[in-house]
């Protein structure tokens, strides 16, 4: 039996409920969102201004942050599937990192108990990612997941905006830059993080099938997974897709020196990365249910080939930073959740939650070693050629991953 | 249904109604203060130390040298960092928001002369024994969306002419006497000599922290020697007072030690504490560094640099120290 049939008319929900299942997980993202994008944008200025660790220290626990997510996504993901309970496995997630925001209070200037809450913090995003990616291809119908996955990364990324803005006026309630202010600042976060929680816990419905049977569920079913073919092919065309990217501050520093932008300006660039891919998340979403998800997905690379040949190339100006910008976001907003509607049906259901973490780890390990590797071609052949070899390996990237997936639906 | 909205609906009330509560109570606890007495830069056995008192933290205070512990003159400037030599003071503080910074260079009176736009978190100010030339450190973020990983700017200014080095990378480095250049150069915590041109500073590159020192006129850097941060160079221009990690590894914590320039001979003070910071010469004797005191406060100590007695308070609740007389 092919994988992709599995799990497919289990489940025949009403399309008003669904959107229902959708709606609830992206305002949950948004609100989350909110709460740990405050933190994010503040956290810099607290621990060098106001507990005064140094860049080493700060990078220290900056390697914490990204190093702790991955091998606890699989892990959460196994977990989720295991007992059957995505919704209660998403929701520790998110409870451990509203928890961190208190922690961050009670760490005070203790650079190793921050180091530990900032962990607790990853670990919680590691734990809730899979679990809630495969509750949303539960909740859609297959020929909507696009525009599911659409709708719920535009919310999400709604929030991550929202975010800096609040705690900016937290910041200007309180005053001056004191500890205080800070606190203030996370006490607020935790807050709407709790409300994320509630939120979840009232309106999200879980994806509860009776619970599998012995041995549906385990390691040995979890690696028989890669040997489905058309799994092998998705996680391999994640890899290559991560290998593909190289890294958005180097998308940003790169246009940064192209341009001479002003440094106060660099931030900026997220934030125009952030609109475009919150604008286009929903559109090209419904486009990849209407036209097929693999064009869009490709086209979204498509989008980053021409970035990195901007970025290399000769034209210059404002017209070249907002043409590259709006680009890389509709690159991620052709790319991200259409990924996982991509893989959704082709993932057992059993086993779904294991699976998307599964890719998504493979992407994001990929990610960071292109990311590291980028950084070397760099510093050895400088920027040009090293950007062309970014084009090539995009270019290539296509072709292999029209090789694969052609025949995933 | 009603009943999970109605719930919700409470529970989302009673959170904001928390989180309001606290913002409240926290920004009554930072009503600003009034200015008492008069601060001036201009030479004279005084201190200056920005405050981190309850009562004036943020403030620009000065305290007589004789007496550090005892009444101080709080100006109504703020900063985040704050040094002076020479009548002239540096100032990095807030700009408006809570995301821009600016530096202030400050007459004696503390008037502000000119205003530049800084863009990250300032970390290190100093200014030249001449007062001509003012330098700083920014700590840089990258972006959010990434993670965000830090690296340092500092940049030159002379006060007289107005010539600006916005970023020590622009100077042509030399590392081990070779041309050298790559993408991962950081530099942080300049220190001047009394020639008005040559400077040292801390310079990082692929894992490594060097000593260099530069000429601001000819705008170029060369290493000295390695795992020497922060430095501060005495009144005579003779040592280099710095803060090295332990085991070259700054997780470990930096210790506080004296370089003699000539010899090469590092002596390590009787601080044994991780100091992060750069220090501060009160003479040629001694040398002053802050410790932070739980998350709200901090202390300014010193101790002899010549790796003899024992370290103790100069200044209480106070931070970025600078010996104006």
């Amino acid at each position: 039996m092919y994988l992709s049939t599995i799990g497919r008319s289990e489940h025949k929900v009403s399309r008003g409920k669904i959107a229902a299942n959708v709606l609830a997980l992206g305002t949950v993202s948004l609100v989350t969102d909110i709460s740990s994008e405050m933190v994010t944008a503040v956290l810099p200025i607290y621990l060098v201004l106001s507990l005064h660790l140094s860049p080493a220290i700060y990078g220290l626990v900056d390697g914490l942050y990204t190093g702790a997510t991955a091998l606890l996504r699989l892990v959460g993901g196994y977990l989720a599937d295991r007992v059957s309970r995505r919704k209660t496995i998403a929701g520790i997630g998110y409870a451990i990192s509203a928890l961190a925001k208190l922690g961050l209070v009670a760490a005070g200037a203790s650079a190793g108990a921050i180091g530990a809450v900032i962990t607790a913090d990853r670990t919680g995003k590691g734990l809730r990612t899979a679990p809630r990616d495969a509750l949303i291809t539960l909740s859609a119908p297959q020929d909507m997941l696009g525009r599911a996955f659409g709708v719920h990364r535009a919310m999400d990324s709604a929030g991550a905006f929202a975010g800096p803005l609040v705690a900016l006026g937290v910041l200007a309630l309180v005053g001056a830059s004191s500890t205080d202010a800070f606190d203030a600042v996370f006490v607020t976060s935790f807050c709407i993080a709790a409300i994320g929680v509630l939120l979840l816990i009232l309106f999200v419905r879980d994806h509860r099938t009776p619970r599998p049977a012995t041995g549906t569920v385990s390691p040995r079913a979890a690696a028989a997974l890669l040997k489905s073919a058309p799994v092998r092919r998705l996680l391999i065309a994640a890899c290559v897709l991560g290998t593909a990217t190289i890294g958005d501050g180097f998308v940003y520093l790169l246009l940064q020196r192209r341009e001479d932008i002003g440094t106060g300006w660099f931030p900026l660039l997220a934030v125009g990365t952030n609109l475009a891919y919150l604008v286009l998340a929903a559109p090209l979403g419904a486009l990849a249910d209407r036209f097929g998800r693999l064009p869009v997905v490709l086209c979204g690379y498509g989008a980053l080939v021409v970035v990195y040949l901007l970025l290399a190339g000769p034209v210059s100006g404002w017209p070249l930073v907002v043409v590259s910008l709006a680009l890389y976001g509709a690159f991620y907003a052709a790319t991200d959740g259409v990924l996982m509607a991509l893989a959704g049906p082709v993932l057992p259901e059993a086993l779904r939650t294991t699976g998307i973490s599964l890719i998504q780890t493979g992407q994001a390990v990929a990610y960071f070693v292109s990311s590291a590797l980028f950084g070397l071609a760099w510093q050895v052949w400088g920027i040009g050629p090293s950007m062309a070899v970014a084009a090539g390996a995009a270019v290539l990237a296509i072709v292999v991953t029209f090789g694969l997936l052609r025949k995933v639906r | 249904m009603k009943t999970r909205i109605l719930v919700a609906v409470a529970g989302v009330v009673v959170l904001i109604a928390a989180a309001a509560v606290y913002v409240g109570m926290a920004a009554a606890r930072n009503r600003d203060v009034a200015a008492t007495g008069t601060v001036s830069l201009a030479p004279g056995p005084r201190l200056l130390v920005r405050s981190t008192a309850d009562a004036s933290r943020g403030h620009v205070v000065t305290v007589s040298s004789t007496d550090p512990g005892g009444p101080r003159a709080v100006s109504p400037v703020t900063c985040a960092r704050v040094y002076a030599a020479a009548g002239t003071g540096l100032c990095l503080r807030q700009d408006g928001d809570l995301t821009t910074y600016q530096l202030a260079v400050l007459d004696s009176g503390l008037t502000s002369k000119r205003e530049i736009p800084l863009v990250g978190l300032p970390n290190r100010a100093r200014v030249s024994p001449s007062g001509n030339l003012v330098a700083w450190t920014v700590f840089v973020t990258g972006d959010s969306y990434n993670g965000g990983v830090f690296s340092t700017r500092a940049g030159i200014l002379d006060t007289r002419t107005g010539e600006l080095a916005p970023s020590l990378e622009d100077f042509a480095v030399t590392l081990d006497g070779k041309p050298y250049q790559a993408v991962d150069l950081n530099f942080w915590g300049v220190t001047f000599t009394r020639d008005d041109h040559t400077f040292y500073a801390t310079m990082s590159t692929a894992g490594h922290r060097y000593l260099v020192r530069g000429d601001f006129r000819a705008h170029t850097i060369g290493s000295i020697r390695e795992n020497v941060e922060c430095p501060s160079l005495s009144p005579d221009s003779t040592r280099i007072a710095f803060k090295s990690a332990i085991d070259d590894d700054p997780a470990k914590g930096w210790r506080l030690s004296v370089l003699d320039l000539a010899s090469g001979r590092v002596t390590p003070l009787a601080e044994s504490r991780s100091v992060d910071d750069q220090a501060a010469w009160l003479d040629e004797h001694s040398v002053a560094y802050a410790i932070p005191r739980g998350t709200q406060h901090s202390d300014v100590w010193t101790v002899p640099a010549d790796g003899s007695g024992v370290p103790r308070v100069l200044v209480p609740d106070a931070e970025s120290p600078a010996a104006l007389g």
